[in-house]
This record gives C-alpha cells, sequence and structure tokens, in this order.
C-alpha cells in the first residue's frame, strides 16, 4: 500500500526518445581530468605525482575523514598535471589530468571479491569504500558511511528507481539492460545494512522494468519491487520514504532517523560491479538529451571525461544550446564550459535550445497558490518569496526555509515565473550566515566576559564560528 | 566546434510549465463563455454590447495607466479581459453602457492598479467594482428586466431573489426551480444561469485552475445553512431556491476563487468559503439588500492574510499534536 505524499507536479517527462535507446560504449577521451572532490565531505589529496603511470582503477585520491569516497583513475596512462579545474559546482578543484595511453592496463586492486568476504557486512561495506561508492543519483553522499552510520537504526533499504527528473532514462536503461546484476548489488545492499527488507520504488513509466525485475524473482529475494505514481519529486529521498513506508523525516534528520536507509538505482548496480567485478566507481551511464540533441542517447562514460568530448561523440548539437545542464532539468547544474568534467553523479547531461525555461522579463505573483500544492516539504513558498525579497531573515526562519529541498516543484508550476528555487537557495545562505553572525557573537560576547572576570588569565578570542556546515543535498 | 558559444547559467530548475498566467487566464475567460451565451438567449443582444463595452474598457483603462506611469505593460496577461467580463455580468440587462465604463474605471484604476497591479490589490476589481456601482447607481443596478421567455408582467414583475428577501418561496414550485437552473428568470445577466456557470466551474476545476475548496465550502454553507433555517414550509424547496438564486453561483465559482483575494492555504481556502456563506446568508437574511454575496466576499477578502497566516500547512516531519508538545516541554525546561 502507498501512503500519500504531499505536493508534487507533473512535468512532461521527455523521456521516450531516450527510453528505447541501448547503453552504447563512445571512444575513450585522449585525456580524462579528475576532480579530487566529487562527493560531499572531505576532498581527497593525490596519491600521485606529475610524471606517474597509473593504471585502470588505480587509487589516485583518498582523504582520511570518515565522510569521504577515494577516487581511482578511469584510464590508464600518465599523469600530467595536477592543478585546480572547474567542476560541476563552478568550483575551481584540485583536479588530476591523466593522458590515456587507450591500453586500459588493469590495476591489481580491481579483482573480484570472494564469496566469503560478501558474507560480511563489514567486509562489503569496506569494498564500497574503497571503491569510491557515492550517491550516484547526484546527491554524492558517501555510500560506505551511510551504510554504516545506520547500522542498529536502520531497518529498512529503499532503492530509487524512480527516475522523477524528465529527460532521464539512465537508471531505467541499467534496469532493463543489468536486471541480474542489479538485483544481486541490492542484496549486497541489504547484506551490508544488516536488513532484509528492501523496496524498490520505481515509476510506472517504467513498466517495463517493474515487470522484468519481477520476473527475475526480486520478491524471492526479499525485494518488492513497488510501482510508483509518476509525480516529480517522487524521487526525493524524503518523498520517496514517505510515499513508500509512510515515516517522515524530521526536519533537518536524515532517513536513518526514521530507519530508512535509500540508495540509487545505480548505486546499487555500482556495488555489484565493485564487489563481483572489482571495478571501481569510475563509470557511469549518462543520457545525453536535451532539444539541442537530435538523437538523444544512453553511453556509458568514465569520469573525468569532458561533457564537450561526450557532445562530439554522441553526434554533436544539432542546434546551437543557449543552455547546457549536468543533471537533471529539474535539480541540474546549468554549465558555461563544457570543458567540465563528468563526475560520479552524473545521471545527464542536457543541452537546449527551445524555451524551456520560459524566463520573462518581469515575473509577477498572481498569488495562485500553486506553489503551495505543489511543495513536497508543506511550505508556503510564495510567502518565503516575498520576505526572502525583503531580506528578512527571521521570518524566513519561522517560515521553515531550511527544510526546502530545493526540489524546483515550485519555481516549474509558478504561472507568474517568480525565480523561487533561486530565491530560497538564496535565502538559506542568508539564514546560515544569520545564525552564523549570531554565534561569533555570542562567543565574542562569552570571551569577552571571561577576559573582564577578575583574576581571569587572558584569552585570545576564540576562533570565528565555522559556518553551519551545507545541508545534506536531497537525491533527485 | 565553436568556441564561442555563449551559454546561459541560472538556477535550477531549467523547464518550466506551459502553463502561465496568460493560459490560465484564458481558461477563465473560456469558463465565463457559456454564461453569456445564456444571457444572450435569455436576454437578447444587450448582455453582449454591455460584456464588450465593460471589456474593452477595463483593458483600455489598464493600458493607458501603466503606460502614463511608465510601468510594463501588463494588459496581455488577460487579466483585465476576466475582470471586464466579470464586471459586466453583475450588471442588469438594462444597465446604460456609460456607467459600465464608470465601473471599469474603478475597477481597474482604483482597485486594481493602485494597488500596484495583478496579484496585489485586495479586493476583487469586478466585485468592488459592482460595490461602487450599486451605491452610486442605485436604481439603475436594480431595475431588473424579465427574461425572454418568462411569463411575467413587467410591471409587478420580481427577481427571486426578491421574493426570497421577503421570505417567501418563488412562486411556481418546482417549474421555478428549473427556470432558475437553465436561466430564464431576471437578474443580472450574468448570474441567471445556473447551468451555464456550473458548465464553467467544472472546466476551470478539470482545467485545474481552481480547486474546489473555496465553492464547495461556500454554496455548502449557504445550503446548510439555508436548510437548517429555512422560512416557508419546504425546506428543501428554500434551499434550491437560495442557491440557485442571486450571484451565488457566479460569486462562489469565479469572484470567491480570484487568486489574488483569497487565501493561498488549502485550510485557507476552506474557512475562506465558509466565511462567505456565512456572511451571504446573513446579509440575505437581515441585510438590507437582497443580494448579500458581493459584499460577503468583499469582507472576506479583507481577511485573506490574516487566515492566510493561521492556516499554514502542517510541517513535514512533524505530527499534529507534536509541536504544541516540545513548545510545552520547552516551555518546561
Amino acid at each position: 500500500m502507498l501512503f500519500k505524499s504531499h505536493g508534487g507536479v507533473h512535468p512532461n517527462d521527455k523521456k521516450a526518445p531516450a527510453n528505447e535507446a541501448v547503453i552504447t560504449t563512445i571512444p575513450q577521451p585522449p585525456q580524462v581530468v579528475i576532480p579530487m572532490s566529487q562527493h560531499i565531505g572531505a576532498p581527497c589529496t593525490p596519491l600521485v605525482a606529475v610524471g606517474d603511470e597509473v593504471k585502470l582503477g588505480q587509487k589516485i585520491g583518498e582523504a582520511k575523514a570518515p565522510v569521504s569516497a577515494p577516487i581511482h583513475a578511469s584510464v590508464s596512462g600518465k599523469v600530467v598535471a595536477i592543478e585546480p579545474h572547474l567542476n560541476n559546482l563552478g568550483n575551481m578543484v584540485t583536479s588530476v589530468v591523466i593522458e590515456n595511453d587507450f591500453k586500459d592496463t588493469p590495476a591489481e586492486t580491481m579483482v573480484p571479491a570472494t564469496e566469503e568476504d560478501l558474507q560480511s557486512p563489514e567486509k562489503i561495506a569496506d569494498i564500497i569504500r574503497e571503491a569510491g561508492i557515492v550517491g550516484m543519483g547526484g546527491a554524492t553522499f558517501p555510500t560506505a558511511f551511510k551504510i554504516t552510520s545506520g547500522w542498529g537504526k536502520v531497518d529498512t533499504v529503499l532503492i530509487n528507481g524512480a527516475e522523477c527528473e524528465p529527460y532521464i532514462t539512465s537508471d531505467h536503461r541499467t534496469m532493463l539492460e543489468h536486471p541480474d546484476e542489479l538485483l544481486k548489488g541490492i542484496q549486497l545492499l541489504m547484506k551490508a545494512c544488516k536488513v532484509d527488507k528492501t523496496y524498490f520504488g520505481i515509476e510506472l513509466n517504467k513498466k517495463f522494468a517493474i515487470d522484468l525485475l519481477n520476473f527475475k524473482g526480486a520478491k524471492e529475494m526479499g525485494i518488492e519491487v513497488v510501482p510508483l505514481k509518476c509525480q516529480y519529486p517522487q524521487g526525493a529521498e524524503k518523498t520517496l520514504i514517505k510515499t513508500i513506508t509512510g515515516r517522515e523525516v524530521p526536519p533537518g534528520g536524515l532517513p536513518a532517523n526514521v530507519g530508512c536507509s535509500v540508495f540509487n538505482t545505480f548505486t546499487a548496480y555500482s556495488v555489484y560491479r565493485a564487489c563481483y567485478e572489482g571495478w571501481p566507481a569510475i563509470e557511469r551511464v549518462v543520457t545525453v538529451s536535451g532539444s539541442a540533441i537530435a538523437d538523444p542517447k544512453n553511453v556509458k562514460v568514465r569520469v573525468g571525461t569532458s561533457m564537450q568530448w561526450v557532445f562530439e561523440q554522441t553526434g554533436g548539437f544539432a542546434k546551437e544550446p543557449w543552455k547546457v545542464i549536468m543533471g537533471g532539468p529539474m535539480m541540474g547544474m546549468a554549465q558555461y564550459d563544457l570543458e567540465v568534467p563528468c563526475g560520479k553523479g552524473t545521471a545527464s547531461l542536457l543541452a537546449f535550445s527551445d524555451d524551456e525555461d520560459k524566463t520573462v522579463a518581469d515575473p509577477v505573483c498572481i498569488r495562485c497558490g500553486q506553489c503551495i500544492d505543489g511543495c513536497p516539504m508543506n511550505l508556503q513558498p510564495i510567502y518565503m518569496y516575498m520576505y526572502q525579497q525583503k531580506g528578512d531573515v527571521e521570518m524566513l526562519q519561522k517560515l521553515n526555509i531550511m527544510d526546502c529541498v530545493e526540489c524546483g516543484s515550485c519555481s516549474y508550476i509558478c504561472p507568474g515565473r517568480l525565480h523561487l528555487t533561486h530565491a530560497f537557495k538564496t535565502g538559506k545562505a542568508m539564514v546560515q550566515a544569520h545564525l552564523a553572525e549570531l554565534k561569533a557573537k555570542a562567543e565574542a560576547e562569552k570571551a569577552k566576559a571571561e577576559a573582564e572576570a577578575p583574576k581571569a588569565e587572558e584569552k585570545p578570542a576564540e576562533k570565528p564560528a565555522e559556518p553551519a556546515k551545507e545541508e545534506k543535498k536531497e537525491a533527485k | 566546434m565553436n568556441e564561442e558559444r555563449k551559454l546561459i547559467v541560472s538556477s535550477s530548475p531549467h523547464v518550466r510549465t506551459p502553463r502561465g498566467t496568460q493560459q490560465i487566464m484564458l481558461d477563465v475567460i473560456i469558463a465565463l463563455l457559456p454564461a453569456l451565451v445564456a444571457a444572450v438567449i435569455f436576454f437578447g443582444v444587450k448582455p453582449l454590447v454591455i460584456t464588450v463595452i465593460s471589456v474593452v474598457s477595463c483593458v483600455v483603462f489598464e493600458f493607458a495607466y501603466r503606460k502614463l506611469l511608465k510601468k510594463n505593460a501588463s494588459y496581455m496577461d488577460l487579466s483585465a479581459v476576466v475582470t471586464g467580463m466579470l464586471l459586466a455580468y453583475c450588471l442588469p440587462p438594462t444597465f446604460p453602457w456609460w456607467t459600465v465604463i464608470i465601473g471599469a474605471f474603478f475597477s481597474i484604476v482604483l482597485v486594481k492598479q493602485l494597488f500596484g497591479g495583478i496579484g496585489k490589490n485586495i479586493w476583487n476589481p469586478a466585485l468592488a467594482g459592482r460595490a461602487f456601482l450599486l451605491v452610486s447607481y442605485a436604481v439603475l443596478m436594480t431595475t431588473w428586466a424579465p427574461a425572454r421567455f418568462q411569463n411575467a408582467d413587467a410591471a409587478t414583475f420580481a427577481t427571486p431573489l426578491a421574493s426570497l428577501h421577503a421570505g417567501q418561496l418563488v412562486p411556481g414550485g418546482a417549474n421555478a426551480l428549473w427556470d432558475m437552473f437553465i436561466g430564464n428568470i431576471g437578474g443580472s445577466f450574468g448570474e441567471v444561469s445556473s447551468l451555464a456557470l456550473l458548465l464553467g466551474g467544472a472546466w476551470l476545476v478539470y482545467r485545474k485552475v481552481i480547486s474546489l475548496r473555496i465553492p464547495v465550502a461556500y454554496v455548502g454553507t449557504v445550503a446548510v445553512l439555508t436548510l437548517i433555517f429555512s422560512r416557508g414550509n419546504n425546506h428543501l424547496l428554500w434551499m434550491l431556491q437560495n442557491v440557485l438564486s442571486g450571484g451565488l453561483l457566479l460569486g462562489a465559482i469565479f469572484m470567491a476563487t480570484d487568486y489574488c483575494t483569497s487565501p493561498v492555504t488549502p485550510n485557507g481556502q476552506l474557512i475562506f468559503g465558509v466565511g462567505c456563506g456565512l456572511l451571504t446568508v446573513l446579509i440575505r437574511y437581515f441585510g438590507g439588500y437582497p443580494e448579500g454575496v458581493s459584499f460577503a466576499i468583499l469582507i472576506m477578502n479583507c481577511c485573506t492574510w490574516l487566515i492566510d497566516q493561521h492556516t499554514a500547512p502542517r510541517r513535514f516531519g512533524v505530527m499534529k499534536g507534536e509541536k504544541k508538545k516540545k513548545e510545552k516541554e520547552e516551555a518546561k525546561g
């Protein structure tokens, strides 16, 4: 039985052209640029130096922090540079540049795990961590950390196969072309999480995939395939949990707070590849689509391949695009430089040449209230927008702006074409800055009081408050 | 590939619904057409002339005001057309054309644009315009003509509302009820045909322009109240005649649901509808005017902000009662 989730919008899914496109391989690029930060958490430090020969799958970056994921060479060849490069978030990130020797010489570490290893949750988590697997849906939260931190708390595993973002079909094709591997990967995740009940939520526009997985015996493995209504953002972590289990993640909380752990479809597939094939997270299926693309495709792309290369190798642009997006159209990031490399969480590359975003010169709110009906987090975007425009941080907090998952439903549905999601991203930053300021002030006052206290030793002012940590980005 | 490519970078989402303000207003205009057809059938060509005059003057005032004040033109959003149609619909078919223009001026310039234009006005422009005309031209606004197929003596003719206001059932029993349903009665030409208005309402709901919350709460409240406090011996007939007479359906479907002047929260919309229904019945029963719809909605318009403030949806992840419990604990601790 499904529970009713609040809100949601129904964008045209535009999946038709790419749905039938079998996953293909494109020629490898002559050079890959691998950013040392492709996940939420501590960035990696390079383990190689300029001039080093590296093998396919060799670990080239690692961080000691618990919330992190190592990074591997996606081709074999020679390290020609270690320098800052633009990444998909618009930041300059230390990246390892490898010149491809087109030999794909595998590293010694690329060996399948033994059956014995695959019996122990700890071992599986270790393999997942070593393989650098992160949330492949785009959130890129380190998977191993999600597993180990959930031990004792998590009783239900959910696999996110909603793929509710329009255009994207990479998960769908993975389900259709690798159902056995996928199911095995899910079983490994269940074992690693120490649970025996798993729900695999799939939107009803992937009927064949649902039937196929059931035919392959998902049920006998303890995996219940749950057909979901097509509705954006069905695949947002909190919404998915609510729809399938009826549980609501408390504000500011994590899925583990309600005993759930959510993994993306491709994450499960990557877990299979890591455990049974020894392949780390160096390849992802990417949907190339959009109005500027003549023939949408699903292609296997090595991490570090530039967008330029992927577009060129898939037939180029049929029309001149005015916008290129890495990720889905609802939550993906617009890019201005096609040299930006694809990462572990890149599910799609989109190029738009039509009037998709319908921006107008003077957006006007007509108070239709559709943003409220569409918000999956039960927020009031109309009023949040008003106070954000005024810069009223206290009212923004009162309206729970920090609950916003930035899914974009409100902006999508807005007939007045207001830039709601944009305003809330800014508003959240404003609230965080405000909180940091308050904290710094309180600490300064505390330090002052201590300094003024008689006989107290002179103390240097306490270090300035760290800005509040970015909230975990929701899965697409 | 060329290096000169210029790409736009903006915040997600990168796609938007094709339905903008203009398309929504177009849907409202379509929904209003059946009532106009009914008006022409029952009152001849006069309603059409009044509607055209009203729409044209509303659009001209909207255009001229924004031009004079050097604001960007907004007439293309079609909201002035909707206002013009609604204003015309609540006028008697015999209304002189020049007063229509005065009403349009009041609606568009004073009620809508002086407050900042679409989305910012406090009162429904068409209703405020009608209220203004009613107090300024009381006689003209209450001079009714019988519908074309009505067997009525023009001299002793009374609208259903006038009978109801006098505490009497509309003569004719069930036959009268059918006339009221299809619109073969006297009254403002846009409000007589309940059938046409319901058709329009169905279109709006089907196109998801409005939700059922406000209309159902509004009409439901009137129905329940008139059923409980009915006058005359046939309770059901009294209730049905109340629901089908006057501007109730026009108001409940097209005016109380006006985006800009009604609450945006789901619970707020229910409260708004119930409030409108309560005030309508109070005015019809105890007020000086036979009709209470326009004043009921205008009064509730004033409460919109207040209602919204107190009907925020339940926060995701916080169950009912949990918040209060927490607050209590915090107060204790």
